[in-house]
């Protein structure tokens, strides 16, 4: 494979880019700081106004930090799913595992209330929450796996986690029938996605989850550019099947399951970011495609939490909403161009 | 054919099949350094049975396998990939695979963890571009290849993998006559000058028989093996197919439709 000395100029850009888009996200919000003085605070100083190193430091660096480990961990496990299941629609929304995530949110959510008769949900931590969300994804991605082995067609797997989407939002429709509204409200703002509410000790649990399954993905380099000839090569070359393909399922439900149980089911990050990433790197080598999809996710990331965070005005939109109006029409357009989409 | 004498292949009162289902049995042939051997016989007779079979795809029934003198069950698949390739009919998952990346590939079962290539590693693929005449496609991708070139490239990846055995399901379908005989000539090449042991199916008998050092038919009772002439003097391929559709030429060594 090509060395990755090709492609150093693309991966200073990139990193550049990451900086600039780092330094815009957190220069921009509903609280209108010059960017002087947001550099200064950044750089220790103390600000004229006393409440901007406030929101700088206590707001908008972690936010700008979530986004940046959301968007990594999200393109990467869509990169690691593209190649596992040998399909280049595969992403965690498609494959049913947001909304596996969804389903454990919500029964925690609204599920608690209704059939334990607990009224108030005060005690329930959002580290339960992340909990109930992570254990839904891991159990829809072991579902889709235990089919993926049974049907080898890979349309078949994505008309299987469409249908677990359908299933999901059944159930999510039917336990907010039955939920009064503030846990019905409560759930609804998880659902529209946020990077916005991470305490720092949040923030580090979520930098922890992503860092092992970003080491995961990397001890599975080898084993991942085996799987792009098929399972039986990947076996014929040395692999073990059961066991690259169980670590990788793991790094794809900690990295999918731990960000969306934070952040919220954000739509179509992990989907497109890789195959917009071999618009730039023009290579199937892991060992380049991981940092690439890595930071160009968290370059858009970036970018749509700034889109989303309207200038000079104190609303915020639902980060789902702007990140699938970007990514859907990246996904007509990359199917529309090349006719027909690879991995 | 320079011929060392050593058994690299050692198949004794072979079964296959699925689980309790019987698909051949009592299959029996030794095959040395440096031969080319086609498996023919009719559809459905068990040839992609005997090939997942002997590269260790599905366990076999019954019978011995020797490879090396060391029983196929006995390598783990790490020490496996670095005694026997294959070449099956599925393509390839990723068609935007380069050639070269498809090729380096081969390597893996020689590479660290991370999958670095040495600098025997790129002479080894180097070897392979040159011998299938791939070099001027190496930056190609597969989507962009014809049929006859993806089999090359899938071909030349087996020999990077420097295993003394190469298994090819089926290397010929989809070909036209002229690829189908480049690619024989070149697996021929390969068996004869690099000393691989190569088996591979086929419903080319005409080819086989011109091409191939031995011969296996699975005819669902005896599986005669062994040299072409030999084969077609003791009449083999005669009850090959029903006679009353097609009939063996033993002058031509081809098969003639019944008018």
């Amino acid at each position: 494979m090509q060395g990755s000395r090709t492609y150093r100029f693309s991966f200073i850009l990139m990193l550049l880019a990451l900086l600039c888009s780092l330094l815009l996200n957190i220069s921009s919000g509903s609280v209108t700081i010059p960017f002087p003085d947001t550099m200064s605070t950044l750089l220790g100083e103390t600000p004229e106004i006393a409440s901007w190193e406030y929101i700088i430091w206590d707001y908008r660096v972690p936010k700008a930090f979530t986004s940046i480990l959301v968007g990594a961990g999200l393109s990467l496990s869509g990169l690691l799913m593209q190649t596992l299941f040998r399909n280049p629609l595969a992403g965690p929304f498609v494959l049913g595992i947001s909304s596996g995530a969804s389903l454990g949110a919500a029964i925690l959510l609204m599920g608690t209330s209704i059939f334990a008769g607990y009224t108030s949900l005060s005690f329930l931590g959002d580290i339960t929450l992340s909990i109930a969300a992570s254990i839904g994804s891991f159990l829809v991605l072991l579902t889709v796996m235990i089919v993926a082995q049974r049907v080898k067609d890979t349309m078949a797997l994505l008309i299987i986690g469409l249908m677990f989407g359908s299933i999901t939002s059944a159930i999510v429709s039917v336990l907010a029938y039955f939920s009064s509204a503030e846990d019905l409200q409560r759930f609804n703002f998880w659902s529209f996605g946020s990077v916005g509410n991470l305490s720092v000790n949040q923030l580090l649990l979520l930098g922890s989850i992503v860092t092992v399954g970003i080491l995961l993905s990397i001890v599975s380099i080898k084993s991942l550019n085996a799987f792009l000839l098929g399972e039986n090569y990947a076996q014929s070359l040395g692999i073990s099947l059961k066991k690259s393909r169980l670590t990788i399922i793991i790094a794809t439900g900690l990295l999918a399951g731990g960000i969306t149980a934070f952040a919220g089911p954000i739509a179509f990050v992990g989907l497109a970011v890789p195959h917009l990433t071999r618009q730039i790197f023009d290579t199937m080598e892991h060992k380049v495609l991981i940092p690439g999809v890595m930071l160009y996710g968290a370059i858009l990331m970036l970018l749509c939490d700034t889109l989303a965070q309207l200038p000079n005005s104190a609303s915020v939109l639902p980060i789902n909403a702007i990140t699938s109006l970007v990514g859907a029409p990246v996904v007509i357009w990359l199917l529309v161009r090349k006719r027909k989409m690879m991995f | 054919m320079a011929k060392t004498g050593k058994n690299i292949l050692s198949i004794s009162d072979v079964s296959i099949g699925y689980g309790t289902k019987t698909v051949a049995k009592n299959i029996n042939f030794d095959l040395e350094a440096g031969m080319l051997c086609g498996v023919v016989g009719i559809n459905g007779i068990g040839k992609s049975t005997l090939l997942r079979t002997l590269g260790g795809f599905q366990p076999k029934l019954s019978g011995n396998i020797l490879l090396n003198d060391k029983p196929l069950e006995k390598y783990t698949s790490t020490t496996l990939s670095k005694e026997l390739s294959v070449i099956l009919t599925e393509p390839p998952a990723s068609k935007n695979l380069t050639v070269q990346e498809l090729i380096a590939l081969g390597r893996q079962p020689y590479t660290n963890w991370l999958g670095t290539l040495t600098k025997e590693d790129k002479q080894q693929i180097q070897a392979s571009l040159d011998a299938f005449l791939l070099d001027e496609l190496r930056n190609n991708k597969c989507h962009e290849l014809s049929d006859g070139q993806l089999q090359r490239v899938l071909v030349a990846r087996a020999m990077a993998q420097d295993t003394s055995l190469i298994l090819l399901d089926e290397p010929t379908t989809h070909l036209d006559l002229y690829h189908k005989v480049q690619i024989l000539k070149m697996l021929q090449e390969l068996a004869h000058h690099k000393q691989k042991t190569i088996l591979f199916t086929s419903h080319e008998i005409e080819l086989t028989i011109q091409l191939c050092d031995r011969i296996l038919i699975l005819d669902g009772k005896d599986h005669p093996f062994g040299d072409p002439c030999q084969l077609i003097e003791q009449k083999h391929f005669d009850t090959l197919f029903p006679s009353e559709m097609v009939q063996f030429d033993h002058e031509t060594g081809t098969f003639k439709v019944n008018k």
